[in-house]
């Protein structure tokens, strides 16, 4: 009979050990997760990117649903075990679930130290350890106003950068002389300190919290010597606790963490305890590296093996985009010790080696870190160095005789053995034999295949150089396609950090995203303007000059620059005046050419550009709308007839057609959108190669998406079928603005949701109510701003510059 | 330079920021545009490619990007950038406190006619 195994957390520690047991082992046991958090297992160190804004949660999760429906685990997401019956060999949550074990692993993690303070449980007041935490920390902060983040360590230094980023004054509280002092000298944190008060962080040393003040929520926070800090929101990063109370209760041994043996093994055999709420030789751990370590013993106990867990040396780095700091071992004076410093002031660069009897003790790098894995490679080696010593705080790349540093000789001289990916423990031979066994090409295969670089990140720079060593020729570094010339980043990061940085304008785009021209180039400002009229459809104001002649003049231009004038038709359908008035234009302005188009309505081509104010002002007064057939924006609703009038029709499909085009006219997306409705599956209206196509069957409502047939051509894929008109209209609404939020510009539906994945689409606007509903509500707030016609607003005078030629000179002066 | 015939165009102020207008000659439609750093160009408004109107681009730097297939026209002498060849002929002009004045002396007829 399989064994039952239950762990309690779902944290980072237990996720690596499933993944070693999963690979040693699968189906050994009947896996069993309690998580008080109610999610999957993600990320926990990248929470700070998240903060601030450099990355979204999605992009952290580290096994999704589908990992644990895949190798058959039970997952409970939202229950808090409260009580272990180690008699019974049985867990029991708050909510009630009891699970029997054979083996329990309890992984329970930290909990944050709040200090005791007088208002320290105000709202408003929290803690920094996991995403609601990150999620309420964004909610406050998108009105601005002040942070007070009190603890100047690694979490409360990234929580005061990333609040920072999202627009809010912080300031820092530290009781130390000097922030970080755990893991910096005073120079060091000297060095970081400017770089953070550069950042505009106000960093207050010595400075003691008394009491934290506010009626409902917080208001501002007092210090020991008198002064106030007006505050919205306080973080308190000042530690962590090993969360060992339910072992304790439980009648294991418990010190400041449950006591495990170098098996990971608990005083009760059957129970073992992995992560930060263990103590192993008396030590604590607060950094995924040794937890993944310890977690490698673990896996190979519960699968029978022997191995044995010998403690660890750690290394820091900080989170904080642009600054570069390492530590590692013990940097502080004593006897026997000595120590080698370099400074560079105009550089911004120190580092400083402890040395003892010939080996690293310790290392502090700012600045210039790139030397940090090397030096730590020999301090956990205990290599001998007096051989070096003379050149060794100049790095390993002047070993070779003070050649300029270059990146890819540095990691070409590294010894197979030597670690690259701090976090995971892989070493650079490990890196190599699997690019070549595997035949991986990829930084992402190399992620999956080895974790290298797949939990903090900060090596992936070091893991590309290896692959470029290893492929040569073959190697092409995964680079995001630029948005163009005038920027790195792609589309994406440029959508996220709008949102992130709250930016408002083109010009605040460029200055805080470091634009490398003066006014971007006719790439990216159309994006740009399309982004921020997407973000905020109420107060940005359209640039027109960043927008395409079409849309800037509301016609399409032809060969011979003059324009073409489409007006709506509802769902194809027209009437005699309205025929009639065109006819009329047609005669006035002398119009070329009348076309009946692809899209169920009438293009008059040859328009001069002077006319098209008085072209349309005569269409205005026959009740006509401009068609957008030049906008990245609705085109056209494609109907048929219908049940109407025809034999076979199910529904009423011209009435939704028009329905649904009436709703969402005048809506500005990242390509165009085509729709069609057809009454019955014989399907005369296309709808089933449109961006979103209904099909209406004898049921309801049959939603398609994803078709194209222009460039490419490509069947719809079908989003799900609703009993209503009603639902059928908000699916099809939510469903664009999804669109309309995700989509790079330019990228028409096909190609974002085949990017984004179908069943993506599909779980969020089908299965997801709440996320359907926002979706829906968000397009009709923007809709308040956009359904305005174009065309009745340069009748009235709008833009009149672009119409009229500025100067008319009528004979060459001579 | 001084004796050359100055024409008044208008003003800056007419003209959106990276923008363009045109002033209808007799030897064909020019394009006067006003960069982001307000600098002001005339400029033939005949893409070197296929004709297509300059004016009717967006404005970037000091160049202008043709809306019909995006060649790249640098406002300063008028040529294709990249590597795309070719150039649009491009005018004198004066900036008097914003007051704007053209001269057409330097368009030869009839070669910068043929577009109209
Ligand atoms: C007028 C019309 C042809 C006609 O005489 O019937 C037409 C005319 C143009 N199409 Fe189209 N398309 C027209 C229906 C279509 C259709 C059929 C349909 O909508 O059912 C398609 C295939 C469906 C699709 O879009 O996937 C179509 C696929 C395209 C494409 C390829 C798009 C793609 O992503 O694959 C382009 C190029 C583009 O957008 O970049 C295009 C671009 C154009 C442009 C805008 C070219 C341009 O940039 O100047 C033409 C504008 C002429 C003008 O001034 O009116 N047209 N075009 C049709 C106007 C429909 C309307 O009432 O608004
Ligand atoms: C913002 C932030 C940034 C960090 N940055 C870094 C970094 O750059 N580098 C680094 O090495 N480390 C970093 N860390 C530390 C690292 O995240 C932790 O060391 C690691 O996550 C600990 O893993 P764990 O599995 O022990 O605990 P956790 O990941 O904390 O997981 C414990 C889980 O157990 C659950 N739980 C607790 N009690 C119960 C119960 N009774 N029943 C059920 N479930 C329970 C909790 O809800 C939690 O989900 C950072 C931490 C934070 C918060
Ligand atoms: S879709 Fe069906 S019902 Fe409608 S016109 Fe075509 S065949 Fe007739
Ligand atoms: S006409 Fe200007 S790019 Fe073709």
């Amino acid at each position: 009979m399989t064994q039952k195994l239950v762990i309690i957390g779902n944290g980072m520690a237990p996720g690596r050990m499933l993944e070693e047991l999963l690979e040693k082992a699968p189906g050994l046991y009947e896996i069993t997760i309690f998580n008080a958090e109610p999610r999957v297992n993600y990320d926990r160190i990248m929470l700070s990117p998240v903060l601030s804004g450099e990355k979204a949660y999605e992009d952290i999760i580290i096994h999704d649903d589908a990992f644990y429906a895949y190798h058959g685990i039970t997952l409970h997401k939202g229950a808090k075990v409260t009580t272990i019956d180690r008699a019974a060999k049985t867990v029991t949550a708050e909510n009630g679930i009891t699970a029997p074990y054979d083996k329990l692993v309890i992984a329970t993690g930290s909990t944050p130290v709040i200090i005791p303070v007088p208002g320290a449980d105000l709202p408003g007041v929290l803690a920094y350890r996991d995403l609601d935490d990150v999620s309420r920390m964004l909610e406050i902060a998108r009105n601005g106003g002040r942070a007070v983040v009190i603890g100047g360590g690694l979490l409360g230094l990234e929580a005061a950068y990333g609040l920072k980023r999202q627009g809010m004054e912080v300031s820092v509280v530290h009781l130390m002389p000097t922030i970080m002092e755990r893991q910096l000298d005073p120079a060091a944190a000297y060095l970081l300190e400017k770089a953070l008060a550069d950042r505009d962080i106000t960093i207050l040393t010595k400075a003691n919290t008394k009491a934290i003040l506010g009626t409902d929520e917080v208001e501002a926070v007092v210090l020991d010597d008198g002064r106030v800090l007006p505050a919205d929101l306080v973080v308190m990063a000042v530690g962590i606790r090993p969360s060992a109370q339910l072992a304790k209760e439980a009648g294991l041994e418990v010190n400041r963490g449950i006591v495990v043996d170098d098996g990971m093994r608990t005083s009760d055999p059957a129970i073992y305890a992995l992560g930060e709420c263990a103590e192993h030789r008396g030590q604590c751990y607060g950094l995924v590296a040794p937890l993944y370590e310890s977690a490698k013993v673990l896996a190979d106990r519960l699968s029978g093996g022997q191995g044995e867990y010998h403690g660890s040396v750690t290394s820091t780095k900080l989170k904080v985009t642009g600054v570069n700091l390492f530590s590692a071992g013990d940097f502080s004076e004593g006897e026997g010790r000595e120590e080698i410093v370099l400074r560079d002031a105009s550089a911004g660069i120190y580092k400083r080696i402890i040395l003892k009897d010939n080996c690293i003790l310790g290392a502090v790098m700012y600045g210039d870190v790139a030397d940090g894995p090397w030096y730590f490679d020999m301090l956990k080696r205990g290599t001998d160095v007096s051989e070096l010593r003379a050149t060794l705080i100049h790095g390993q790349a002047f070993q070779g005789g003070g050649e300029a540093k270059d990146p890819a000789a540095l990691v070409a001289g590294l010894p197979d053995d030597a670690e690259i990916c701090g976090c995971n423990g892989i070493s650079k031979g490990k890196i190599v034999a699997a690019i070549r066994e595997k035949g991986l090409t990829t930084l992402a295969d190399v992620r999956a295949h080895t974790k290298a670089s797949a939990s903090c990140g900060s090596c992936t720079g070091l893991v590309e150089q290896v692959m470029a060593l290893t492929l040569g020729e073959a190697y092409r570094p995964a680079v995001v396609e630029p948005v163009c010339g005038c920027t790195d980043l792609g589309h994406d990061d440029v959508r996220r950090l709008i949102r992130a940085k709250g930016l408002k304008t083109i010009p605040a785009v460029m200055q805080e995203l470091e634009w490398k021209t003066s006014c971007g180039c006719a790439k990216c400002r159309p994006a740009l303007n399309y982004y921020l009229v997407c973000e905020y459809p109420d107060e940005y104001a359209d640039d027109y000059q960043s927008r395409f002649i079409n849309e800037r003049v509301h016609a399409n231009i032809q060969k011979d620059g003059t324009y073409s004038v489409v007006p709506r038709m509802w769902g194809g359908v027209t009437s005699s005046a309205e025929l009639r008035a065109i006819a009329d234009v047609v005669d006035k302005f002398a119009i070329p050419m009348v076309k009946v188009t692809g899209g169920q309505r009438i293009d008059m081509l040859g328009v001069r550009k002077e006319d098209l104010p008085d072209v349309w002002a005569d269409l205005g007064k026959a009740g006509f709308v401009s068609g957008q057939a030049y906008a990245k924006g609705l085109r056209t609703v494609k109907t048929c007839v219908g049940s109407q009038w025809c034999r076979f029709g199910t529904q009423d499909s011209t009435g939704l057609g028009i329905r649904i085009e009436k709703f969402m006219w005048g809506s500005w997306t990242p390509a165009k959108v085509k729709l069609a409705v057809s009454g019955c599956p014989r399907n005369c209206a296309e709808s089933t190669c449109k961006d979103i196509g209904i099909i209406c069957v004898d049921s309801g409502y049959e939603i398609h998406f994803a078709g194209a047939a222009g460039l490419d051509i490509k069947g719809t894929e079908i989003l799900g079928t609703v009993k209503t008109e009603d639902e059928a209209l908000e699916h099809v609404v939510a469903l664009a603005q999804m669109y309309r939020e995700g989509a790079r510009y330019l990228e028409r539906i096909y190609k974002w949701a085949k990017r984004i994945g179908y069943d993506e689409v599909r779980a969020q606007i089908m299965d997801d109510a709440e996320k359907r509903k926002g979706y829906f509500e968000r397009f009709v707030f923007s809709q308040k701003f956009a359904q305005v016609d174009p065309w009745s607003e340069r009748v009235s005078g709008k833009d009149k510059h672009e119409f009229k030629p500025m100067a008319v000179i009528a004979q060459a002066a001579e | 330079m001084t004796d050359m015939n100055w024409i008044a165009i208008g003003h800056l102020s007419d003209i959106p920021r990276r923008g363009a207008r045109c002033v209808t000659t007799p030897k064909g439609r020019i394009a006067v545009f006003r960069t982001v750093d307000d600098a002001v160009f005339a400029v033939v408004d005949r893409c070197p490619h296929k004709k297509g109107p300059l004016s009717q681009g967006i404005v970037h730097g000091h160049s202008v990007t043709c809306p019909l297939h995006n060649w790249v026209i640098s406002l300063e002498d008028g040529t294709a950038q990249g590597a795309d060849e070719g150039a649009t002929p491009t005018l004198p002009l004066r900036n008097e406190d914003g007051a704007l004045f053209i001269s057409l002396d330097t368009l030869s007829l009839p070669a910068d006619l043929a577009a109209e």
